[in-house]
């Protein structure tokens, strides 16, 4: 019999501790995958943050460091800084990457930081039990928006990829989904791409991943796999919103 | 035994600091222990600037100077604010040209020196300081000898070592008043 | 004497720093110790170092965590309001046993407070400052040469009990120029194989993680951790005795109050009161035993700080309150002079006398 499909070898055996259904699973494997893919494994060290994915030091099988909340891209710095020629990836939520470590994200994309950040975005702190997100859409029932997000009264979503492609600083930046098949082939060549980045020094590179929280989202895993369809990526257009090398030579044709 | 405290005060900008270090590193280099130690902060800028030396033969303990052997006042907020702490025998030279008034106290020695106009006069524009320091190391027991040079290629830096001559020129001037 | 070149106290710290094999030093600029940053931004490029100003306070620490995480040698610094951001990280830090140096060149607070000299971080570099339980190993130097000194002991440290090492200076000693003579300094040849240097497919993973959600775990790791603070509270003390011996009087003063105690003592003496001084070094570990053997003979203490009266807590409770112990302080940026220190001791010796 032949083998068709097999776990990466970057995920150890450890089982995940993700909700049914959560889209956390696929995104690790994609991430395991490209670590395998271009065997970088024994030279890579990933940056857990705070949140859903806390514990994903015990998934990876490669080196692992668990950052304090929000501050994973400043940890990241300094182990790339202390070891040019490791990789180096963060993997961190909406709530970790976009609110409390806002700061911290954008001034590794402005200094062009040669790290992998992988951003889980699924509008929502799951790890807490469903509250508020900064990527929460307008009107998106949580736990602290009983009523619906009211842009009035805690303003509107975050668009990472928009705003961080707008800085001079960063290599690549590309929005991608893993709500059906066509999308998490996507997602896969995006995330391989942001660690080849990293290989040749072009630096900083972030995949934003729309993701789903069926528990906290209050929907079976497919119904949340449609919500993505239907509500995230027409607020959070899929696409690459950045890529400085293709900048480049687009410049160099004229 | 013997401790000397110097309070070197003026304007920000007259190389209040500068003229500082010079010392300290002055009785260094004659084997005494030193301390140097600058008012910090906005009021450096452009406000009044002040150092404390202090040049002994024994271990420097606390290196603030609140009553002064030796006063340098190099402005006047500097003399009105300083004149009364120099202790009784103590010395104050003070810049003649910026300073109008004379010195109240009778229980010193006082150095008047226009240290402003033997600068430009001498085409030293600027190097006042190093003229009343001149003066300070001629007059003061806590220097022994009156070689400079050493001390000042200490001070100045090694992309202005073009200003170590004009700076000996300014200090003679001083020791030779 | 002309070996030794005149530095000020900031500059000492990170020349030493460099010294002590630290190539990594991460910044954001605050007075009165800005000029570490400044050293480090000149000459970390020349010797193939990093320094980079930092986004914050937050940011530099957690940089600071990831080269430590390294295994390789990492410092910041900053002035009080900064240390206070820096306390998360240096929690974090403390619970993955991590090496690390900080400095706090003190100044007065709290909020914003003031840029002059203070010593009222005391209780939050000795408590812990951040949450959990932790210790750093606070060091305390009074003079430009331990500046220099203490930072090459710090990172050694550091590295021996896998703690952060903090030194807790002030806007004086910061700011003063002393002569200094850099010391020989030997690397210390300590195994990291804990860090995330990447598992070159030849071991299992290596995780930095302080998170552990088992209490019995997490219990059982603060109880090793205490087993090594145990350690560095029976070998690491240090102290300076100044006249100690047939002293009455015992002042305990650090770094600048420890200084300008020093000439209170002098002249004291020179009337016939019998006064002397203990100066902590290391501020934790307190040198209890020097102050328990003290209060067998000497009858008062007095504690001298630039703070509302921080370390007289454990002065007191090194003396185990057998004597009585005096405060003599100035805040806000205000330092005691000799004079002050000098009527408190004649106050004390009258009331002795009583």
């Amino acid at each position: 019999m032949s083998i068709v499909f097999d776990k990466p070898h970057a995920l150890t055996d450890a089982p995940l501790h993700y909700c049914p259904g959560c889209t956390h699973g696929i995104i690790h494997r994609l991430v395991a995958k490209a670590i395998d893919d271009l065997d970088i494994e024994g030279s890579t060290v990933g940056v857990a943050p705070v949140g859903c994915a806390v514990m994903a030091y015990n998934y990876f099988a490669c080196d692992m460091v668990e950052a304090a909340h929000g501050r994973a891209p400043a940890v990241a710095t300094g182990l790339k800084r202390a070891m040019p020629d490791n990789i180096i990836f963060t993997y961190q939520g909406d709530g970790d990457l976009a609110s409390i470590g806002m700061a911290e994200t954008v001034h590794a994309a402005t200094r062009n930081e040669n790290i992998t950040v992988i951003f889980v975005n699924n509008a929502i702190y799951g790890m807490t039990g469903g509250q508020m997100a900064p990527t929460s859409l307008p009107g998106q029932v949580t736990q602290t928006s009983p009523y619906g997000r009211d842009v009035k009264l805690c303003g509107y979503p975050i668009k990472i990829c928009e705003l961080l492609s707008r800085l001079d600083g960063p290599e690549y930046i590309e929005r991608v989904a893993v709500n059906n098949v066509k999308n998490i082939k996507a997602a896969e060549k995006a995330i391989k791409k942001a660690f080849e980045n990293q290989i040749n020094k072009k630096g900083f590179s972030l995949i934003e991943v729309i993701s789903s929280c069926p528990t906290n989202w209050g929907m079976t895993p497919e119904k949340a796999l449609s919500w993505i369809e239907e509500n995230m990526i027409p607020y959070y257009p899929l696409g690459v919103y950045k890529d400085r090398s293709a900048e480049k030579k687009e410049g160099e044709q004229q | 035994m013997s401790t000397t405290h110097i309070l070197i005060a003026g304007f920000g900008g007259q190389g209040v600091l500068f003229a500082g270090k010079f010392l300290a590193y002055k009785g260094l280099i004659e084997g005494c222990n030193v301390s140097w130690l600058p008012s910090y902060g906005p009021e450096m800028r452009g406000g009044t600037a002040n150092c404390s030396v202090i040049i002994s033969s024994e271990d420097v303990g606390s290196p603030i100077v609140d009553a002064p052997d030796v006063l340098i006042a190099m402005n006047l907020p500097s003399l009105d604010k300083y004149e009364g702490a120099v202790v009784p025998g103590g010395k104050i030279f003070y810049d003649s040209t910026l300073i109008s008034r004379k010195v109240e106290r009778e229980d010193v020695k006082i150095y008047a020196i226009p240290a402003t106009r033997l600068a430009s006069e001498s085409s030293y524009r600027g190097l006042g300081n190093m003229i009343l320091m001149g003066k300070v190391i001629k007059e003061c027991d806590a220097f022994k000898a009156p070689d400079t040079r050493e001390a000042l290629s200490k001070v100045v830096s090694a992309r202005h070592q073009d200003l170590l001559e004009s700076n000996l020129s300014a200090l003679d001037i001083g020791y030779n008043l | 004497m002309t070996d030794k070149v005149l530095m000020k106290g900031n500059e000492a710290i990170a020349e030493a720093a460099i010294a002590a094999g630290c190539r990594h030093y991460f910044g954001y600029p605050i007075t009165p110790q800005t000029e570490i940053a400044a050293y480090m931004a000149k000459r970390m490029p020349k010797i193939g170092g990093v320094f980079l100003q930092a986004e914050s306070e937050i940011a530099a620490i957690n940089m600071v965590y990831g080269v430590a995480a390294a295994g390789k040698r990492a410092m910041t610094s900053s002035s009080s309001p900064g240390i206070s951001l820096k306390s998360e990280g240096i929690s974090y830090i403390a619970g993955c046993d991590l090496p690390a140096l900080i400095v706090n060149v003190q100044r007065g607070g709290p909020g914003l407070g003031g840029i002059q000299p203070s010593q009222s971080d005391y209780f939050q570099a000795t408590r812990g400052g951040g949450h959990g339980d932790y210790h750093m190993i606070v060091l305390a130097p009074a003079y430009v040469q331990e500046m220099a000194d203490l930072t090459l002991r710090g990172f050694d440290l550091a590295d021996i009990y896998r703690m952060p090492v903090m030194i807790l200076a002030d806007g004086t000693i910061g700011q003063m120029m002393e002569p200094v003579k850099m010391k020989e300094y030997t690397p210390l040849n300590i195994s990291k194989d804990w860090a995330v240097t990447g598992t070159k497919m030849k071991r299992v993973h290596n995780i930095v993680n302080s998170l552990c959600l088992e209490p019995e775990q997490l219990e059982e790791s603060n109880f090793k951790r205490y087993e090594r603070y145990k350690a560095v509270l029976e070998k690491e003390p240090m102290y300076e005795e100044y006249l100690t011996d047939d002293a009455d009087i015992i002042i305990a003063a650090f770094g600048i109050a420890a200084r300008v105690s020093k000439n209170a003592v002098n002249e004291a003496r020179k009337m016939g009161i019998r006064v002397g001084l203990i100066r902590p070094v290391t501020l934790w570990p307190f040198p209890k035993k020097a102050f328990e053997k003290a209060a067998d003979r000497a009858k008062a203490f007095i504690s001298v700080e630039l703070s509302m009266g921080q370390m007289i807590e454990d002065v007191e409770l090194a003396v185990h309150c057998r004597r009585p112990v005096y405060l003599c302080n100035r805040v806000g940026g205000m330092i005691p002079s000799p004079e002050q220190v000098l009527s408190k001791i004649k106050e004390v010796e009258e009331n002795l006398k009583k």
